[in-house]
């Protein structure tokens, strides 16, 4: 073998690294500052190398591994970095499933990285052995099982690449024990910057920029969707320029949400199921659709045979097997919208829509009697979840981030937490993943550790996961904790209610103690059930140094509206 | 639109796991993958898939969207029947004694254009290559006459209009060495190896 050389290694040098060494080299090398993670058997020598990577690699110790991606992805939506995980193998790696599908449908960054059993065992039903390749092969945008150490730096290399580049997505990097603990003579880390089969984002072409820029330029009704693509592409500048020079009403998804502010004139709403009333009636009387980093997602378009039918569609996606999969494309635009949308805003036409935006006025007026101005200052007796949203965001100012479960308290978070800038609102949208809020806030929070960050969470959700607050008491992260406690699992509730003749089957679930679990937790909390108690018991949450948890008791039996109904067009789109 | 075969080529890395992340992309739609080949390509470590389907247009269009966007694959492409030319292998095994005294059957044999691959004393393997309907057809005329074993490959096919992919390659990358496939070494291992 050879000597240690006594310089350090210059970058032809290679020097003797074990797997695990070279596997956190990867990941500084790589900018990692953050890791969320669980040790266990077959990942022992990488949290034995971690030991010295301290100073480097901050890990954070959570309570479950579900608990670690879903962190990780709160980590990578509130900063725009890679998000990683370590697990052992075996259930610590299964226990990442539910993540990581999340994360694929959700197009979030994630480097996953679990222990597997020695490779001489693979196949033998050896303890804690699990196929955790072929089980994530659905879920992860790509994966690779490494067995000996020599390949750690350029399969960690290509994760990272791939994690990060084109559209975004999880992917696992499964290191057998030998490769972890054998020595190697590693080269310098080099990172991936091409890999031949893989085409991140293609070259643009005019073309199509010309005919889009034409079709709106003819447009008398044009209407912007817009989607999480402007985040991920961090191209909110170009969308705000896009839309300012062409002067188009723009809507959003869940997922895009923040990146034009909510105070935007032509920022009119929220799409969907329970989007806004205007986005979506007005949907079906566009006369030109661009629907930009968007992937039409069933609960944004409701019946696609009666969806938009009337319109011209343009679709800018940096993923073509978005484009003509579910709504049929006019002009596609196959690009990263950071090109496209500069290139589309030099050709429109500077214009103002103004009779056309009155449109989606006048039907946010009708909104706002129908269904808002009760939510967000009830005349009621009992609180709801909107009226809590309302007051939170008369003393954010809209600066927090705001990192909502999924159920009834999501549409009411997405509907009306203001949002100043893009990445404040962290949610899961295409998966649905209850119980993901808690952890999402940790990883939340030390991703944008300079701002308020505030968990939106239902009685059902918080119970899914609550063994985070763990994590919370030990790594003393700030995490302010709203319960929004209906004594019900609402959102099945409101459907049993409206579509199955109130026949209410095992929504009624009871909730502990919120505040003495968490104080068990050695975290401050309050229990609100009287209007004159939030607003200062929001006070002193906001206020209080660490973390705190708020449970807030709404109305048992509130719906969420508007609502389109399953199987109905957008434009059917109800009230009540 | 209508159903019909589409015959879809897949160039890929060579890569442990690759036919998985393929094949669940028609598993997940609940679609029966009727014939799935793979081999080398015209390009020196570059694979080639080929897929049988009975889809629309609009499906198979979506498949091979789906197909092309996963990693390891560099191009897709799907055709109809007509613009392919393909072919299936099969082979016959049959009692040798029904051969050697039924002239009807050698003439039938022969009719089919069967080639022997082995004759022994017990029996005898023939074998011939075509479409789906040829192959079978012998299948029903050896039938009667005893047939012991009947296999049929996967189908391989070639794109009529395809100027092959050296060219293609050029196109979207720059050319670089394959990269060789790292399989498990250590399988055979178990007893030299102390484990926790």
């Amino acid at each position: 073998m050879q000597t240690q050389p006594a310089s350090a290694p210059t970058a032809t040098e290679t020097a003797p690294t074990t797997g695990a060494v070279a596997t956190l080299q990867a990941l500084v090398a790589e900018g990692v500052d953050t890791i969320f993670g669980y040790p266990g058997g077959a990942i022992i020598p990488v949290y034995d190398a971690l030991y010295d990577f301290q100073e480097q690699l901050n890990h954070v110790l959570v309570r479950h591994e579900q608990g670690a991606i879903h962190a990780a992805q709160g980590y990578a939506r509130s900063s725009g970095r890679v998000g990683v995980v370590l697990a052992t193998s075996g259930p610590g790696a299964t226990n990442l499933v539910t993540g990581l599908a999340d994360a694929q449908i959700d197009s979030t960054p994630l480097v996953c990285i679990t222990g597997q059993v020695f490779a001489h065992l693979l196949g033998t039903d050896a303890f804690q052995e699990t196929d955790i390749i072929n089980i994530t092969t659905p879920v992860t945008k790509w994966n690779y099982q490494v067995t000996k150490a020599e390949e750690i730096p350029e399969a960690l290399a290509k994760a990272f690449y791939i994690a990060r580049s084109g559209r975004p997505g999880p992917v696992l990097v499964d290191i057998t024990k030998n490769a972890q603990m054998q020595t190697f003579e590693a080269p310098p880390y080099r990172p991936c910057t091409h890999v031949r089969s893989y085409l991140p984002a293609p070259r643009v072409r005019r073309e199509y920029i010309e005919r889009a820029a034409e079709l709106l330029n003819q447009a008398e009704r044009p209407f912007i969707l817009w989607g999480q693509g402007v985040v991920l592409g961090q191209a909110e500048q170009e969308f705000k320029e896009f839309v300012e020079k062409s002067g188009i009403p723009a809507a959003w998804t869940i997922l895009g949400v923040g990146a034009l502010p909510t105070s935007h004139p032509l920022n009119v709403g929220m799409l969907g199921m329970h989007g806004n009333y205007g986005p979506n009636v007005l949907t079906n009387e566009c006369d030109v659709l661009i629907a930009i980093g968007m992937r039409f997602d069933d609960r944004v378009t409701g019946r696609l045979d009666k969806y938009a039918k009337q319109a011209k569609v343009i679709h800018l996606d940096i993923d073509p097997t978005e484009i003509d999969k579910n709504v049929q494309t006019t002009v596609p635009v196959w690009g990263d919208c950071k090109e496209t949308l500069p290139l589309l805003t030099t050709l429109v036409e500077p214009k103002q829509h103004s009779a056309w935006l009155a449109r989606f006025q006048d039907y946010t007026a009708q909104e706002i009697d129908a269904v808002i101005r009760e939510e967000l200052f009830p005349t009621s007796e009992e609180l709801t979840m909107g009226e809590v949203l309302q007051q939170l965001n008369e003393l954010t100012g809209g600066d927090a981030v705001i990192v909502s479960d999924v159920g009834q308290h999501q549409m009411v978070a997405c509907r009306y937490a203001l949002q100043n800038q893009s990445r404040s609102h962290v949610t899961s949208g295409g998966l649905g993943t209850m119980g993901f809020a808690l952890p999402a806030a940790i990883g939340a929070k030390f991703g944008a550790p300079e701002r308020p960050v505030v968990a939106v969470i239902g009685d059902g959700g918080i119970q899914m996961t609550i063994q985070e607050l763990g994590t919370i008491m030990q790594t003393g992260v700030d995490v302010k904790i709203i319960v929004l406690n209906n004594q019900f699992l609402g959102m099945v509730r409101q459907w049993q209610e409206l579509f199955h003749q109130r026949r209410y089957s095992f929504v009624d679930i009871q909730s502990p103690d919120y505040v003495a679990v968490a104080a068990g937790y050695r975290i401050q909390g309050q229990r609100v059930d009287a209007r004159a108690d939030l607003r200062p018991a929001l006070e002193r949450m906001l206020a209080h140094p660490g973390s705190f948890l708020l449970e807030v008791m709404v109305t048992k039996e509130n719906n969420i509206f508007p609502m389109v109904p399953q199987g109905c067009s957008v434009a059917e789109i109800r009230l009540r | 639109m209508e159903r019909q075969e589409y015959n879809i080529t897949a160039y890929t890395e060579n890569q442990v796991g690759l036919l998985n992340r393929i094949a669940i992309i028609f598993s997940r739609r609940k679609i029966n993958i009727e014939s799935l080949n793979t081999s080398p390509s015209e390009v020196e470590g570059i694979h080639r898939f080929n897929i049988v389907i009975t889809e629309t247009e609009e499906v198979v269009r979506k498949l091979a969207g789906q197909i092309e966007k996963q990693v390891e694959v560099l191009k897709v492409y799907y055709n109809p029947n007509a613009d392919v030319v393909w072919q299936e292998m099969a082979l016959y095994k049959v009692p040798t004694d029904v051969i050697a005294e039924k002239a009807l059957v050698e003439r039938l044999l022969r009719e089919h254009g069967a080639r022997a691959v082995v004759i022994r004393k017990d029996y005898t393997v023939f074998e011939t290559t075509g479409h789906r309907e040829e192959t079978d057809k012998l299948v029903q005329v050896l039938q009667p006459y005893g047939l012991i074993e009947f296999v049929r490959s996967a189908r391989i096919a070639i794109i009529k209009a395809s100027d092959g992919f050296h060219r293609k390659l050029q196109e979207f990358e720059r050319r670089e060495p394959s990269e060789d496939v790292a399989e498990n070494e250590f399988l055979n291992e178990r007893e030299d190896v102390f484990t926790m």
